[in-house]
């Protein structure tokens, strides 16, 4: 910058003229409306703005004149610039918006290309099923109890009102294990069901006792459509003072409501289980045919092979026997207990048409079911 | 037990226009599985006739032999003219009696009948066979009937050809059920209607006369009824009626004294032996086996007998398994004509026993000897012992009725002293048990419907009938009551629960490494837990590997796999190699599950009684037996991990998509894991990762492996090239539990970025380099990251680069650059001194 009042220059004077102010903001002006694109408008604005453009310098030489002529030189060059850097900023706005246009059009891309670049997993269907049931009583204030599958004889049968001689534990169809010495009275076996939990629950605990217990069990069926050696099952079990029938009836419908929904009919039937007295089956009105395809041959319903049923689960009151052999005195306490079949309610639920795609571990059958049933 | 529909109404007067599928509802209502309704003849059309052959012509020229028929069918064709009918068959003679189908019927299948040209002549109809009438499958000869049926009588209503049958799967408990008594029982009260009891017999009193019977164990035989029958006529057979009975309840007919002792069975639910007394010696025995004693079954089967079998003896040793099946010595004589003398042979005198068996005995020698008979499924089920007389009485009587034979005078019965079963019960247990009043009235016809006698008020006492020894304690009788009154009129109540916690630790947990390892691409599977040796070979195992240690099963479905898993490897390489042949060839798959390891120690377990609970050192000793049953999770990779497409390149699964697997259950499970090299079949001893997880205490603990598979095993189990594999012990992997995350302190001030590049011998773990970075690094590191490996000719051979961006931050101020300068050489420094390593480019 100059110096103030320096020895008269007329060249400078002559800059701050208001004509040559007004000259020299209007080529600015025009240079700014000729730049066509963003490059060609930094070079106008360096040559009109920047240090040695001509208002700049103009406005390097409002220090030297006279005190009566700075602000009205001052206040030129100031609207000047202030139109110049205005125009640039507007015309800065239109070419980027002209070019955003242009590139944001060049990127496009064709959204529906498929990225199956992450390869996807699930959870098997039974699993969750477990957890969905478990959830259920939970909710309900149980707490989820777990156990060997490899199991005593003891906890699997006798505790359970399974003597040795018992016609049902024939029934059973027992994987036993052998014996230190190859034999077979090892008095061990893969458990049949999960009603040893509840044996040890009851042997290690203290009622109030709410417990789901789900796991694998075995028997030694042969793998086909409606068979398998190796299966789920989530059996139940309350033993508190005053449980009576009525409590076990709530309970499940409860559980078959939140499973099923409210609208379907529920159905008990006596049956036998050693483990309880009186014992029960719950049945679920079919939630395909609803009924319908009861002696009604023209309708057949493959969900309930025509008997509008379909079996929920076994069930009944704690044989007090049972409560003797877990430590737990009958005459103040009584109990209920329930089993639940996994593969059953998800082949009814899911649509599962042979049990051996619940085994075989294709991805394929697996996969549809994602994270949660 | 098969229930013809038409059979239950002779005891029960069942209203008129009720079908199968009502009486079933109200048996199931009741307790009773029924789990079918047949309905017989359901698609059956007369006309239906009886026939006598008249005359016939033998084809020849064809294939087989061929009949052309002309049967009198009396009326039936409308004409009274003999019916023209071509019938393969040959088992049927001029002047016999059959059925035939006229043109305009239609057979079950549905297989209508019309007249057609067949072998060059027109057949007006066919001769029926069982199976064409849907009678049974035996045999597909033609049905001869009786010589006294008459031309012309409608064969549907003659062979009873139209009715329904109810399947019952009877339980445990329900023995009396194995009867038409019995269901007619539960019938009967279901409908409130009388019942007719077909026990309830006139029968002569025991008397010294009858055939001499001596029980010497008197445990396992508390009743033995004899009666005799001579003079059956051998030639006689059963009629039709009992035929189709028994047809209809799933037994063959066989021959009429069979027949009859079976029909009784079927009716009354007492299971009977006729012996041919002719073959008999002297007095019947009941008694143990002895050492040594053999019998010959009526299956053929030579039988050695045990200590254990309660036998039927004659004066010549075993004559039969007492409940369970006969011997072949004192089997009754088919009717036969001997050719050469023309002498009629077959029984003609029987014995008929009636007795009642333990049924624990019977039990232990059927389930003994594999051998599952109709009397002994009765006899283990509990059979009414006070039935024994009345059922050898309706069998001597439907032998003098069909066969004429005649009944002796004699009846033995041989009758130990029966137990006491009074039972004494609250009137309002069945109340306490069920959740409702039912008041004691109800209580007490319910009871006695079921068959009980009753007495008392405010305790009842009750004993209940001898058909039903299911009746023990005070829970079966509320049962009975509840069942009577449906247990769809009990209440639902929900109980008091007490306030739970919700999943533990360690199964929230199960779930977290479920859905990680799912999120992050595997596919979960559960395998069978069966193995045998030939999956140890396969993965490479040293022939002392202790995972070939196993627990073994007696009885395995498979004789090929009759161990359980000690690891999760087989199960889950041979699922991927079904994926990959099914055309699943990038896949990746997880499996949670337990294995199982033999204690160095094995026991067996013991069997405590079960009238206490055991005590601490038993239930101990229960679990002493059990195996170790570990939850391991595992994983397998194969194929492309990532696929190519319009992005880029894709990228095949590799040993470190393997132990990041294992990562991602470690993360899940809140534990740092530490990767180490190591050697371990069945992996690539240059590519397999030894995963472990620092203690409590600060030691590590090894909880499992990953990396590639062993080309040798990849090869065995033809799974695809460089096939991947993880396997942790969760319960080893989470044993020090979960701690509350302690929350990082987040500065706000600026980072400052190092870049180090280190060169070390090939053989120096990347892990180690990093962890003498962090710990020469001290506390400024914020994080550090290896971003690139390199190897090259100028690095010099064995050598190799490691670069790493190390961030440094302070909590409290921006750090200057020398600074973090000074914490970059001092993290290098210990580098060099730990590992050897040169900083590149110094
Ligand atoms: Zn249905």
């Amino acid at each position: 910058m100059s110096a103030p009042n320096k020895s008269y220059d007329p060249v400078e004077v002559e800059a701050l003229k208001p004509e040559e102010v007004e000259r020299m903001r209007d080529e600015a002006l025009a240079a700014v409306a000729a730049a066509g694109d963003l490059d060609a408008l930094h070079a106008v604005k360096v040559a009109h703005t920047g240090d040695r453009s001509p208002l700049a310098l103009a406005n390097r030489e409002i220090g030297a004149l006279p005190p009566h002529a700075k602000a009205d030189a001052g206040k030129r060059v100031g609207q000047a610039r202030g139109a110049v850097n205005q125009a640039l900023a507007r015309r800065r706005e239109e070419l980027e918006a002209e070019r955003d246009a242009r590139v944001l059009v060049e990127e496009a891309v064709d959204v529906t290309l498929p990225y199956d670049r992450a390869p996807l997993g699930a959870r098997h269907p039974l699993t969750t099923l477990t957890e969905l049931i478990q959830d259920t009583f939970t909710a309900m204030g149980y707490t989820v109890a777990e156990g060997p599958e490899v199991e005593a004889e003891w906890l699997n049968f006798d505790a359970l009102n399974l003597g040795p001689d018992h016609p049902a534990r024939t029934m059973q169809d027992t994987f036993w294990v052998a014996a230190p010495d190859g034999g077979a009275d090892s008095g061990v076996v893969l458990r049949t069901h999960t009603s040893p939990v509840q044996a040890r629950t009851m042997l290690h605990g203290e009622p109030p006792i709410y417990v789901v217990c789900p796991g694998r069990t075995f028997r030694t069926d042969e793998l086909d459509a409606t068979h398998t050696p190796v299966f789920g099952q989530v059996e139940g079990l309350a033993v508190d003072e005053g449980i009576t029938f009525a409590d076990l009836k709530g309970t499940l419908e409860h559980f078959a409501s939140a499973m099923f929904g409210d609208d379907l009919e529920k159905r008990w039937r006596p049956s036998y289980f050693p483990f309880t007295e009186p014992s029960a089956e719950i049945d679920l009105q079919c939630f395909v045919c609803r009924g319908a395809s009861v002696g009604n041959p023209d309708r057949p319903c493959r969900t309930c092979s025509s008997e509008g049923w379909i079996e929920l689960g076994g069930c009944g009151v704690v044989n007090p026997r049972v409560l003797v052999a877990c430590g737990i005195d009958p005459d103040r306490y009584s109990g209920f207990a329930f089993g639940l079949g996994l593969e059953r309610i998800l082949m009814n639920r899911s649509g599962v048409e042979d049990m051996r795609d619940m085994v075989e571990g294709d991805v394929r059958f697996t996969l549809p079911f994602g994270m949660e049933i | 037990m098969r229930v013809p529909l038409s059979w239950l109404r002779e005891y029960v007067d069942l209203p008129a226009g009720e079908t199968g599928r009502d009486v079933a509802a109200r048996l199931v209502a009741a307790g009773l599985e029924v789990e079918t309704v047949e309905q017989l003849g359901a698609d059956l059309k007369g006309p239906l006739v009886v026939g006598r052959v008249l005359a016939i012509e033998e084809l020849t020229g064809f294939k087989k032999p061929i009949r052309y028929c002309q049967v009198d069918v009396g009326d039936a064709n409308g004409t009274g003219e003999p019916q023209n009918i071509v019938c393969g068959a040959r088992n049927f003679a001029v002047g016999d009696k059959v059925v035939v189908v006229l043109p305009g019927a239609v057979l079950p299948g549905p297989f209508p009948i019309a007249a057609r040209q067949t072998y060059g002549k027109t057949s007006e109809g066919m001769i029926c066979s069982a199976r064409e009438l849907g009678m049974g499958d035996d045999h597909d000869g033609i049905i001869v009937l009786p010589r006294e049926t008459v031309p012309g009588t409608d064969a549907i209503e003659l062979l009873e050809l139209v009715d329904e049958v109810l399947d019952i799967a009877v339980t445990p408990d329900r023995g009396y059920c194995l009867s038409m008594r019995g269901v007619a029982r539960e019938a009967a009260t279901a409908y409130g209607l009388p019942l007719a009891d077909p026990a309830l017999l006139d029968v002569p009193q025991a008397n010294a006369d009858g055939y001499p019977v001596r029980v010497e164990d008197a445990a396992g035989c508390d009743r033995f009824t004899a009666r005799t029958v001579s003079g059956i006529e051998p030639s006689a057979v059963s009629p039709i009626w009992m035929q189709r009975r028994l047809q209809k309840a799933g037994m063959r007919p066989v021959s009429l004294t069979v027949d009859v002792t079976n029909y009784v069975m079927l009716e009354i639910g007492q299971p009977l032996h006729a012996y041919d007394r002719s073959r008999l010696a002297g007095t019947v025995s009941v008694r143990r086996a002895r050492a040594g004693e053999k019998l010959r079954t009526l299956d053929g089967a030579e039988r050695a007998l045990d200590a254990g079998d309660l036998l039927i003896c004659d004066e010549s040793g075993p004559i039969g398994l007492a409940g369970v099946m006969g011997g072949a010595s004192t089997e009754i004589a088919d009717h036969a004509v001997d050719a050469e003398s023309g002498q009629v042979l077959g029984t003609t005198d029987v014995v008929i026993e009636a007795a009642h068996f333990d049924p624990v005995s019977v039990a232990r020698t059927a389930r003994r000897h594999k051998l599952s008979s109709e009397a002994a499924k009765r006899f283990e089920r509990g059979v009414d012992p006070q039935a024994a007389p009345a059922a050898a009485q309706r069998a001597v009587d439907l032998l003098v009725l069909i066969a004429g034979g005649t009944a002796g005078g004699g009846v033995t019965d041989v009758v130990a002293p029966q137990p006491d079963r009074t039972l004494a019960i609250p009137a309002d247990h069945p109340d306490r048990v069920a959740g409702t009043v039912y008041g004691r009235e109800t209580v007490t016809r319910r009871l006695q419907e079921v068959g009980c006698s009753v007495s008392g008020t405010d305790v009842l006492t009750v004993v209940p009938p001898s058909w039903r020894p299911d009746l023990t304690d005070p829970n079966d009788l509320a049962e009975e009551v509840i069942r009577l009154e449906g247990y769809d009129n009990v209440p639902s109540r929900m109980p008091q629960v007490p306030p739970g916690r919700g999943l533990t630790a360690a199964q929230r947990r199960l779930r977290r490494v479920g859905r990680a390892l799912a999120a992050a691409g595997h596919v979960e599977v559960q395998n069978y837990p069966f193995l045998g040796e030939a999956a140890f070979d396969a993965l490479g195992l040293d022939a002392d590997d202790p995972r070939r240690t196993t627990v073994k099963l007696v009885n395995p479905l498979n004789h090929e796999e009759p161990a359980l898993r000690t690891t999760l490897l087989p199960g889950l390489l041979a699922t991927l190699h079904r994926n990959v042949s099914r055309g699943s060839g990038d896949v990746a798959l997880f499996e949670t599950g337990l294995v199982f390891r033999p204690r160095d120690e094995r026991t067996t377990a013991p069997r405590p009684p079960v009238d206490r609970r055991p005590t601490d050192e038993e239930l101990a000793a229960l679990d002493a037996a059990l195996p170790h049953q570990p939850r391991r999770v595992a994983v397998a990779l194969a194929g492309e991990r990532e696929p190519a497409g319009w992005w880029g390149q894709g990228r095949p699964a590799l040993w470190a998509d393997a132990i990041e697997a294992g990562r991602t259950v470690a993360r899940a499970a809140g534990v740092e894991l530490i990767v180490r090299q190591d050697q371990h079949a069945p992996w690539h001893p240059g590519r397999c990762a030894a995963l472990l997880v620092a203690g409590a205490d600060g030691t590590e603990r090894l909880v499992g492996h990953a990396g590639e598979l062993h080309p040798r095993v990849v090869k065995a189990m033809r799974l695809p090239e460089r096939t991947c594999a993880m396997e942790i012990d969760l319960d080893l992997l989470s044993a020090d539990g979960e701690k509350p995350v302690t929350a990082p302190h987040v500065s706000a001030y600026p980072v400052a970025t190092q870049d180090v590049a280190l060169v070390v011998d090939a053989s120096v773990p990347a892990a180690d380099v990093e962890a003498a970075l962090r710990a020469g690094a001290g506390p400024l590191l914020e994080s550090l990251r290896l971003f690139d490996v390199f190897t090259g000719e100028q690095l010099g051979e064995g050598r190799k680069s490691l670069a790493y961006a190390l961030r440094f931050r302070a909590p409290d101020r921006t750090l200057t650059a020398e600074e973090a300068s000074a914490a970059r050489d001092a993290a290098v420094a210990e580098a060099v001194a730990r590992t050897g390593a040169v900083l590149r480019g110094a």
